[in-house]
């Protein structure tokens, strides 16, 4: 009977079916990278050594710079609106060789990328070199990789307990030094120092070191990689900076495949095997946890630390370095196509070799002239360009300023007897810490003369006027022009503000405004 | 979703969509990502219940901790007044004299004299105190009633010919037009004109010192330099108050204009007086 009955079968699904469900969000995956050693991480240790020691160091470094001036070497004082930077003095409107620097830098890392790709993400970004410094405390600490993943899988006994806390404290404490550091290049760096120690010194001071402890902790101990891959446009942005003759780090499967862990039989079955041993020491030692024989991709920062360990494996196994290595595109692909002759097989690495089992010589291998091609000249001419404009600018700029307005309300006012006078606002800018002797002269306007308010001078045509050290002098100055002397509307003439002693001149061209109708 | 498509390459589902053959891959969100998101919302809910935020039918939540933008500013100004105090204490205390002699006092008080000619005072002297026609320039050397700052703090702090203030500055000219004839005005018209420029009639200046000399010499004095003790003007100067030239002037002599100026003493008290005649005597003609 129930065989006889036709019931429609409908295509549906449950949308939270367990078949489909997906997870909303995805857990990191832990990274345990292993300790590598070799030249790239000899080089990696002293570029760590040297930029941190530029960061920690830099503001205890002393300059003279007379009584007027503070003596730190470089010191960002806010509070005084002034920039020191050895023996450069910046004020803020010259802070356009900030901007210059920071085109430089910009330009800087064009060069750089489109010559020995991410370098700057490898070897000298905060992230990379803090992110380094909290994995040694890690090491020192937990062990390593083996050591570390065996202490995660554990259960939380007394020792893991013992072991986590310290690490994180450690960690806690490079932060607060972190932004400790930063503190002192705002601010006069032994004073502060036994300031903050002493809880005296201005709660932005507190503020700043534990905003900086806050992140150096977390994007340095926790979120690592994952400030690199999720967080940080550089990694989108480098695409378009590399070309195919910049230097990457490479997997050269045109020698390693096919790869094999058991070479030997393979070879005596008659199969090719290549020279990578899967051995996953590249992956084991990646601090963002890639495995570079993918290809190149987006989290791969190019830190080199996975040619050490693969050359470390090669030297075991009596083959040449360089599996995996620092290569061009272009080389890559010339190889790539011996190797797979023209692309018509898979790689065969023997195709790669002669018969004594050398390389052929019809491989192509990286040449220093590859660095000079058109973009880069572009690069590096565009960068020296700005830096010598900024240091020429910088070499020759005014140490001594004036500028003037002129009042506007009322343009020009008659006095009594018929002459016209004119105010002006004169600013002088002293630039350097020492106090001044200015002579204030007007040239053009004869028989004009000027007056100061609040200075008892008689009226005249020249005066001299000390002026603090490194500060702007703001004067009223009056300019009186008998009525006889008036030669139409407007008449120009000129402030000369001279320091008789250093010989520093600068000039102003002021207008003197006159009624329409003269009486 | 039955047709759920998974992408062959990376063997990850997609969202369904597809534009142009091109599919989005449905990756999941890192879970800091997606922590960080609702600690923004959990942080946005505290945010509203601190923070003035909720709006109801006549005002909105007051936020438990208190805040509000209006008490910023009320600390802000008591900050500021707190700030000054030592400068408006001087002021106070010192004389106009003693303030315009000390360059930070004068700076001060020139400042906040010139916020207060702002909002007083440039109805009729302008905003640059320029003037105009039957209002004096301040910024020229020529005052009717003295130029030093006491005497320009006495001028502002009583008035001028204003009836309510007994110690205000008082004079009036008379109509003279009821005491000397037309021809006779034409005449001492041309000799004034002719103290500061040249006349059309010449012949009408030697009579016309006559005149002036029975008529106007009280007050303007005999050498026509005028007499600030009356705010008499000094006639014989490049600066004309109600206009240059013979016909204003004889205009003026048959019935003249008496400008009248507010006592301000009551109403800004001393030490806003004071600021104001600092902040007036440095505009260049102060004596």
């Amino acid at each position: 009977m129930l065989d006889n009955i036709q019931v429609e079968r409908l295509e549906a699904e449950a949308v939270n079916s367990a078949k489909t469900r997906q997870p909303l969000y995805a857990a990191r995956k832990k990274i345990f990278p292993k300790r590598a050693s070799g030249s790239f991480r000899r080089f990696k240790w002293l570029v760590m050594a040297i930029t941190l020691g530029i960061y920690y160091l830099t503001p205890w470094l002393r300059w003279d710079r007379g009584p007027f001036a503070p003596d730190q070497a470089v010191l960002i004082d806010l509070a005084n609106r002034r920039f020191y930077f050895f023996f450069i003095e910046i004020w803020p409107q010259e802070f356009y060789y900030v901007a210059g620097l920071l085109v430089m830098a910009g330009i800087g890392l064009f060069l750089v990328t489109s010559t020995v790709g991410r370098a700057w993400c490898g070897y000298t970004c905060p992230q990379t070199v803090w992110v380094d410094l909290f994995l040694v405390v890690e090491r020192a600490i937990e062990g390593d990789r083996n050591a570390r993943m065996k202490l995660d899988a554990g259960p939380w006994a007394a020792r893991k307990l013992v072991l986590r806390v310290s690490k994180h404290a450690i960690w806690l404490v490079i932060g607060a030094a972190t932004g400790g550091a930063w503190i002192f290049y705002f601010a006069d760096a032994p004073t502060l120092i036994r300031e903050v120690f002493t809880g005296t010194a201005a709660p932005i001071a507190y503020i700043t070191i534990a905003v900086l402890t806050a992140t150096t902790y977390t994007f340095g101990g926790l979120m690592r990689e994952q400030v690199c891959t999720y967080m940080c446009p550089w990694p989108r942005i480098q695409a378009a900076m590399l070309d195919e003759n910049s230097l990457t780090v490479t997997y050269n499967d045109w020698r390693g495949e096919p790869r094999s862990r058991h070479a030997k039989k393979v070879l005596a079955a008659g199969q090719p095997v290549g020279d990578c041993v899967d051995c996953n020491a590249c992956v084991a030692v990646c601090p963002m946890g890639i495995d570079i024989r993918d290809g190149q991709q987006l989290e791969c920062i190019t830190c080199a630390l996975c040619i050490d360990a693969c050359d470390g494996v090669m030297d075991k196994l009596g083959k040449e370095r360089g599996l995996i290595s620092y290569a061009t595109l272009s080389d890559y692909n010339a190889n790539m196509a011996v190797a797979t002759a023209g692309g018509s097989c898979s790689v065969n690495p023997s195709l790669v070799r002669t018969d004594g089992g050398v390389f052929s010589d019809r491989l192509a291998h990286f040449h220093l002239r590859k660095i000079f091609r058109p973009r880069t000249f572009v690069y590096m001419g565009a960068w020296s360009a700005i830096g010598l404009a900024l240091l020429y600018s910088l070499l020759t700029r005014d140490r001594l300023d004036v500028s003037v307005l002129h009042d506007r309300n009322p343009q020009f006012v008659t006095l009594s007897d018929g002459s016209i006078r004119n105010g002006y606002t004169v600013k002088l800018l002293n630039m350097i810490p020492e106090p001044r002797t200015i002579v204030v002269t007007m040239q053009g306007l004869q028989r004009a003369e000027m007056n100061v308010v609040g200075i008892d001078l008689p009226a005249d045509r020249s005066f001299a006027i000390a002026v603090e050290p490194d500060r702007l002098k703001m004067l009223k100055i009056f300019v009186r022009q008998p009525a006889e002397q008036l030669k139409g509307q407007a008449q120009t003439f000129k402030f000369r503000v001279e320091d008789k002693a250093s010989f520093e001149v600068d000039e102003y061209t002021a207008t003197f405004n006159a009624p329409e109708i003269l009486r | 979703m039955s047709n759920e498509h998974i992408d062959e390459v990376s063997g990850i589902s997609t969202t369904g969509h597809e534009w142009d053959g091109i599919r989005e891959l449905n990756n999941p969100l890192p879970r800091w990502w997606i922590t960080t998101f609702y600690i923004t919302i959990l942080w946005a809910i505290g945010y509203t219940i601190a923070y003035p935020a909720w709006p109801m039918l006549s005002s909105a939540t007051k936020g438990v901790i208190g805040y509000s933008s209006r008490n910023d500013v009320k600390n802000e100004l008591a900050a500021a007044e707190i700030a000054k105090g030592k400068y408006v204490a001087a002021v106070q205390s010192k004389t106009v004299v003693e303030i315009a002699a000390d360059d930070a006092l004068r700076e001060f008080a020139g400042a906040a004299g010139g916020a207060a000619f702002k909002v007083n005072c440039v109805q009729c002297h302008g905003s640059g105190a320029q003037g105009s026609s039957g209002f004096p320039n301040l910024n020229d050397d020529d005052w009717l009633w003295g130029g030093s700052a006491e005497q320009i703090q006495q001028t502002i702090t009583h008035g001028i010919r204003f009836s309510s203030d007994p110690d205000t500055r008082q004079s009036e000219m008379p109509a003279f037009r009821d005491i000397i004839t037309a021809d006779q005005i034409r005449k001492v018209s041309a000799y004034v004109a002719s103290l500061s420029g040249p006349v059309q009639d010449e012949s009408l200046v030697e009579p016309g010192a006559k005149v002036f000399a029975e008529n106007c010499v009280a007050c303007h004095g005999e050498n026509a330099k005028g007499n600030k003790e009356f705010g008499a003007p000094d006639l014989t100067d490049a600066i004309w108050l109600y206009g240059s030239g013979e016909a204003s002037i004889a205009a003026q002599v048959r019935a003249p204009r008496q400008g009248v100026m507010p006592a301000w003493g009551g109403r800004l008290g001393d030490t806003k007086v004071k600021e104001l005649a600092v902040y007036i005597h440095s505009l260049g003609g102060g004596e």
